[in-house]
C-alpha cells in the first residue's frame, strides 16, 4: 500500500527528529571532532577524548561533543568545529592537545576564536555574515562574479563594516530549477543557513537595507527549497578548498555523524528510498537515472541506466546487486571517506538500485585493508535493519532486500567485475571473456548489477532533487559531479568533488592551491595503474569521461596524483607497471608475460642500458598488451607507459641517448662529485657514507671514488655547504 | 539443502584440533545458508585474525569442514596478497608504496626500516619482533608518505624518524611482556 511507505517514513522521521531535539543542538554550544581512518592517524582521537575532559571538569552542561566523518581535508587534519547558536561555524585545523585547551578556554567559554588556528584562515578575523554568491557557469545569471561585485560595492555605498561581512563565491548549489536557469541566481547568508533568490540589482538593495543594516530576514526572496550541498556549505563555506567544490556524493560528509541513524533521517536520509517504494515502480527510478546520465563511477563510465535496463530485462528473477568498494588503485580514497563517512548514503543508494533492477540479495565487496571503513558500514546495516530499512517489507511496502559484506583479500584485479564475481563466489579472483556481462550471467550465473560506491552515492541525490538537475551539474555526454582523490605535489591534498567539465588547472590550482615550494607542474596523473599522465600544457582540458580517454588517459576511479618538475617521467610509468605486473592474475598470456617484458625495457632503461630501439620496442609491446589483453587490466596496464611515451618522448630520449636523468631520480644514472672549491673538509659526508667511498682529510676538500660510489645520495642530503654536486 | 556425511561429527571433531570454536560454528552456519563455499575468503580472514597466519593444519581443516579441496584453499590463500603463510612478528610494519607515498619518497622510509631492522619485505626478524610488509595503498594519501605499525596509521614521516619510532614500539612490546608476565 503506497500510502503506508509515506506513513511508516514520516514515523521514523517524527522518532529521529524527537531524538535529535533532544539533543537540543539548537541551544548548546556543539564540538565536532572528525572520525575516519585518516583522521584517527592525525590524531584526532586524542583530541575527542581531551575535549570530553575538558567539558567534565568544566562541569557545564550547555556543551555538546560529537564526531563526524572527514571532510576530505585530509592535510589539514584532525579538523575540529566549534559551532555556537547564531555565530559564524568555526573550522580549526591540525588541532593538538594542547591546542583543544586553549579552543576550550578561550573560544568555547570565552567566546573568542582563535584565528590563527582557523581551518584555511585567509584573514585573522571571524566574519558576523557571510554572502556566499552561486557561481556557476552552468546556470547562473550575469556570472556570480559581477553580482558579488556589484553587492560589495552596494555594501560600501551602504557604509557597512566590511570587517563584518564577507563576500565570497561558492561553486555550484544545484538550486535553479530547468525553467530558472539563466534568470536568476542564489546567494547563501551564512550563518542563518538562508537561501535567497535574487534576480535584479533591486533585489540585492533588499537584503542590504533590510538583512544587513536591521537584521530581518527578506521573506520574499527567500527559497523554501533546500539545494543537495546546503548543510555543507552552512558548515564549510567560507573555506576556499570547499566552496569551490560541488558536494553531491561526499554531501554529508563532515557533516553527519556516520554511526547515526537519526542524524541520517535529520539530513532527509531514506527520503528518496520512501519516495521510490510509494511509487512503487522500478522503470521510473531506472528513467530518472537515465535522465541524469549518470555514468558508472569505477572507471568505466557506462551509463548506469542502459547496465540496469539489461538486467531487468533478464527472464530470470533470481537477481543480485553488488557495490564494488574494492578500491585497489594506489592513490585512491573516496570509497573508504564515503563508506567511513555516510555509510547510510551508500546503503539507500544500493537498496534503490536493488529495488530498480529487482534484485532480492546485494553484497558490499570492501577491500579487508578498511578496518573501519567496514564497522561502519555494518553498524549501518544492523541499525537498518532494527528500523525496517532493510529485511523483509522494507519500510511496509512489501519489497524484501538484505545486503551482505564480503571482504576482499588484496586483489587489484577484483576490482573488474568478472574477477569480483569470483571473488565473492569464494574463488580465486580471476576475470573470465564478457559477454556474456554480468547483468545478464554474473554471481552464480544470475543477473548481477555491479556499480561502484560513489555511483550508489549519488543515487539518493538524484532521486531527491531529479535526473534532470544532476544531468545539468555535468557535461553533456555525462551528468553530475566526480570525486577526486588529490593527492603528490600539491598544496591541498584531499577528496575533491566537482562537476564534470571542470578543468584540471581549477582542481589543481583554485582547490588545491598549486604545486608547492614554487616547484612547476609536470603532469597530472589520472585513474592510477590503468590512467596516463597529462602533461601541464594540458592543464586546461575539462575532466570529463571522453576526453581523458582522448587524451590517453582514464577517469578511473578519481585517483589524481600531481607530478612536479622532480618527479621523473620513465621512473613514473616504471612504477605503475610493476604495480601492474605485480597484480596481474596470470590467467591471460599477454597480460602476464607482456607486462612483464615491459616492466624489464623500462628497468633497462632507468638502469642506464638502454638504447634507442628499445623506445620502439616498448611501443610495440605496449599496444599489443592494450590490445590483447582478457580485461580491464590488462588492456589499461600499458596505458602509463604510452601516455609518457607519448608526452615525455624527450625524457626517456635522455635516459638512453645522453645516459642521464633529467629529473635526477633514477640511482644509476647519477653521478656525484665534490667540489673541491665549496668543500671545507668538515668529514660529514664522508661519516655518512655507507660505502665508505668519500676521502679526504680534516678542512682539506674532499673526494668521492665513484668506482665504489653506491648512489645513495646520502652525502649530497647531508652537506650543508652545497659542495655535494649531483649530476 | 546440507549434505550430511556420516562422518560428519568425526570431522568436526578432529577439526576442533586445529580451529577454535568460534571459527568451526561459522562454518557450520554458512552451511545452513546458500552457497557456503563463497564463505571461503570470510573464513581464511577469521583463521588469520585468530592465528596471526595460516597454517597448513588449519587450511586442511578449512577445506574438510567447508567441504572444498585442499587445492582450492590453498589456491585460494597464494593468490591474495593479504593472506600470509608463515608467523609473523609481534609488530608488523606495513610500508605503503602507494602513488602519493611513492613521490614523496617511500622508498628512502622502506630502505632505512630495511636497514635498521635487517629484513626484507615479507621477512620476520630472528627475535621474532618485527615482520615488515609493504601494502599497494592505505588509503591515506594526505598524510603521505605514511607507514602502518599493526593497526596504527603513522604519517608523514621522515627516514630519520624511522629509529624513534621502532624504539618506542620496542618499548611498548617490552611493558605489555612484563605486565603479562609479573616475576
Amino acid at each position: 500500500m503506497p500510502s503506508s511507505v509515506q506513513e511508516f517514513y514520516q514515523t521514523l522521521v517524527a522518532r529521529a527528529e524527537e531524538a535529535f531535539a533532544a539533543r537540543e543542538e539548537g541551544k548548546k554550544i556543539v564540538i565536532q571532532v572528525g572520525s575516519a581512518t585518516c583522521e584517527h592517524a592525525a590524531g584526532s582521537r586524542e583530541v575527542l577524548d581531551e575535549f570530553r575532559k575538558h567539558i567534565i571538569s568544566s562541569g557545564r552542561k550547555d556543551i555538546v561533543l560529537r564526531q563526524t566523518g572527514c571532510t576530505g581535508r585530509c592535510s589539514r587534519e584532525p579538523i575540529v568545529g566549534v559551532f555556537i547558536p547564531g555565530r559564524m561555524p568555526v573550522k580549526y585545523e591540525r588541532v593538538d592537545r594542547e591546542l583543544v585547551h586553549d579552543i576550550f578556554v578561550q573560544h568555547v567559554q570565552g567566546g573568542a576564536p582563535i584565528t590563527e588556528h582557523v581551518l584555511d584562515a585567509e584573514q585573522n578575523k571571524v566574519s558576523e555574515y557571510e554572502f556566499l554568491f552561486c557561481d556557476s557557469s552552468r546556470c547562473g545569471w550575469q556570472g556570480g562574479l559581477r553580482i558579488k561585485d556589484v553587492f560589495t560595492e552596494k555594501l560600501r555605498a551602504a557604509g557597512v563594516d566590511m570587517e563584518r561581512v564577507k563576500v565570497s563565491l561558492a561553486s555550484c548549489f544545484g538550486a535553479c530549477g530547468k525553467e530558472l536557469a539563466g534568470t536568476c541566481s542564489h546567494v547563501l547568508v551564512r550563518p542563518l543557513k538562508i537561501l535567497y533568490r535574487v534576480k535584479s540589482e533591486a533585489d540585492l538593495d533588499e537584503i542590504v537595507q533590510k538583512q544587513v543594516l536591521k537584521g530581518k530576514i527578506v521573506e520574499q526572496l527567500r527559497v523554501g527549497d533546500e539545494p543537495v550541498s546546503q548543510e555543507f556549505f552552512d558548515v564549510y563555506g567560507d573555506v576556499a578548498f570547499f566552496n569551490r567544490q560541488s558536494r553531491v556524493a561526499l554531501r554529508n560528509n563532515g557533516v553527519v555523524d556516520p554511526e547515526s541513524f537519526d542524524e541520517f533521517i535529520h539530513y532527509k536520509g531514506f527520503k528518496a528510498l520512501a519516495t521510490v517504494l510509494e511509487r512503487g515502480d522500478p522503470q521510473w527510478v531506472i528513467d530518472e537515472v537515465t535522465k541524469a546520465r549518470l555514468r558508472g563511477r569505477g572507471g568505466g563510465g557506462f551509463p548506469t541506466g542502459a547496465k540496469w535496463t539489461s538486467a531487468t530485462k533478464n527472464e530470470e528473477k533470481i537477481r543480485y546487486i553488488i557495490c564494488n568498494a574494492d578500491e585497489g588503485d594506489p592513490g585512491a580514497f573516496m570509497d573508504r571517506s564515503m563508506l567511513e563517512s555516510d555509510p547510510f548514503n551508500a546503503i539507500e543508494g544500493m537498496i534503490i538500485g536493488g529495488f530498480a533492477v529487482g534484485a532480492q540479495r546485494g553484497f558490499i565487496y570492501i577491500r579487508a585493508e578498511y578496518p573501519l571503513a567496514i564497522r561502519r558500514i555494518q553498524h549501518a546495516m544492523e541499525l537498518c535493519h532494527k528500523y525496517g530499512i532493510l529485511g523483509e517489507n522494507i519500510m511496509n511496502s512489501g519489497f524484501a532486500f538484505d545486503i551482505e559484506i564480503r571482504l576482499g583479500a588484496g586483489a587489484f584485479v577484483c576490482g573488474e567485475e568478472t574477477a569480483l564475481i569470483r571473488s565473492i563466489e569464494g574463488e580465486r579472483g580471476q576475470p573470465r571473456i564478457r559477454p556474456p556481462y554480468p547483468s545478464q550471467s554474473g554471481l552464480w550465473g544470475k543477473p548481477t548489477v555491479i556499480n561502484n560506491a560513489e555511483t550508489f552515492a549519488n543515487i539518493a541525490a538524484i532521486i531527491n532533487y531529479g535526473g534532470e538537475w544532476f544531468n545539468r551539474l555535468g557535461t553533456e555526454k555525462s551528468g553530475g559531479t566526480k570525486v577526486f582523490a588529490l593527492a603528490g605535489k600539491v598544496r591541498h591534498t584531499g577528496l575533491v568533488e566537482v562537476p564534470l567539465g571542470t578543468t584540471l588547472r581549477e582542481i589543481v590550482y583554485d582547490i588545491g592551491g598549486g604545486v608547492p615550494k614554487d616547484k612547476k607542474l609536470k603532469a597530472i596523473q589520472t585513474g592510477g595503474p590503468a590512467g596516463g599522465c597529462i602533461p601541464a600544457k594540458w592543464a586546461d582540458l575539462a575532466v570529463d569521461f571522453d576526453t581523458l580517454t582522448q587524451a590517453g588517459s582514464i577517469m578511473g576511479s578519481g585517483g589524481m596524483i600531481v607530478l612536479d618538475e622532480d618527479d621523473c617521467m620513465v621512473d613514473i610509468a616504471k612504477f605503475y607497471l610493476s604495480f601492474s605486473q605485480d597484480e596481474s592474475c596470470g590467467k591471460c598470456t599477454p597480460c602476464r608475460e607482456g607486462t612483464t617484458r615491459i616492466l624489464e625495457i623500462l628497468e633497462k632503461i632507468t638502469g642506464g642500458d638502454g638504447t634507442v630501439e628499445d623506445l620502439d620496442r616498448l611501443e610495440r609491446l605496449a599496444k599489443l598488451v592494450n590490445r590483447s589483453s582478457l580485461c580491464g587490466l590488462g588492456r589499461a596496464a600499458p596505458n602509463p607507459v604510452l601516455s609518457t611515451l607519448k608526452h615525455f618522448r624527450a625524457e626517456y630520449l635522455a635516459h638512453v641517448v645522453d645516459k642521464r636523468c633529467p629529473s635526477k631520480r633514477c640511482k644509476a644514472l647519477l653521478h656525484y662529485e665534490i667540489d673541491a672549491e665549496k668543500c671545507i673538509g668538515c668529514t660529514v659526508c664522508a661519516r655518512n657514507c655507507p660505502a665508505e667511498c668519500i676521502a679526504g682529510a680534516r678542512k682539506t676538500a674532499h673526494v668521492i671514488d665513484a668506482a665504489k660510489c653506491v648512489k645513495c645520495g646520502r652525502c649530497f642530503e647531508v652537506c650543508r655547504f652545497d659542495a655535494v654536486i649531483r649530476t | 539443502m546440507t549434505v550430511l556425511t556420516d562422518n560428519r561429527a568425526q570431522i568436526i571433531e578432529i577439526s576442533k584440533k586445529a580451529l577454535p570454536e568460534h571459527i568451526v560454528a561459522f562454518i557450520e552456519k554458512c552451511r545452513q545458508e546458500p552457497e557456503p563455499e563463497s564463505q571461503l575468503i570470510a573464513v581464511l580472514h577469521m583463521v588469520q585474525a585468530h592465528f596471526g597466519y595460516l597454517g597448513k593444519d588449519q587450511m586442511k581443516a578449512v577445506a574438510h569442514l567447508l567441504r572444498v579441496p585442499k587445492a582450492k584453499v590453498t589456491g585460494v590463500a597464494t593468490f591474495y596478497h593479504f593472506f600470509r603463510l608463515e608467523p609473523r612478528g609481534k609488530i608488523l610494519i606495513n610500508v605503503c608504496l602507494g602513488t602519493a607515498c611513492y613521490v614523496k619518497g617511500a622508498e628512502k622510509i622502506a630502505q632505512r626500516l630495511k636497514d635498521e631492522l635487517g629484513i626484507g619485505f615479507g621477512e620476520t626478524s630472528k627475535d621474532g619482533m618485527f615482520t615488515l610488509e609493504n601494502s599497494r595503498c592505505l588509503g591515506t594519501c594526505g598524510l603521505a608518505p605514511v607507514i602502518m605499525v599493526n593497526d596504527e596509521v603513522i604519517g608523514p614521516l621522515a627516514p630519520d624518524e624511522v629509529p624513534m619510532i621502532l624504539e618506542r614500539y620496542i618499548k611498548k612490546a617490552k611493558a605489555e611482556a612484563e605486565k603479562s608476565s609479573p616475576q
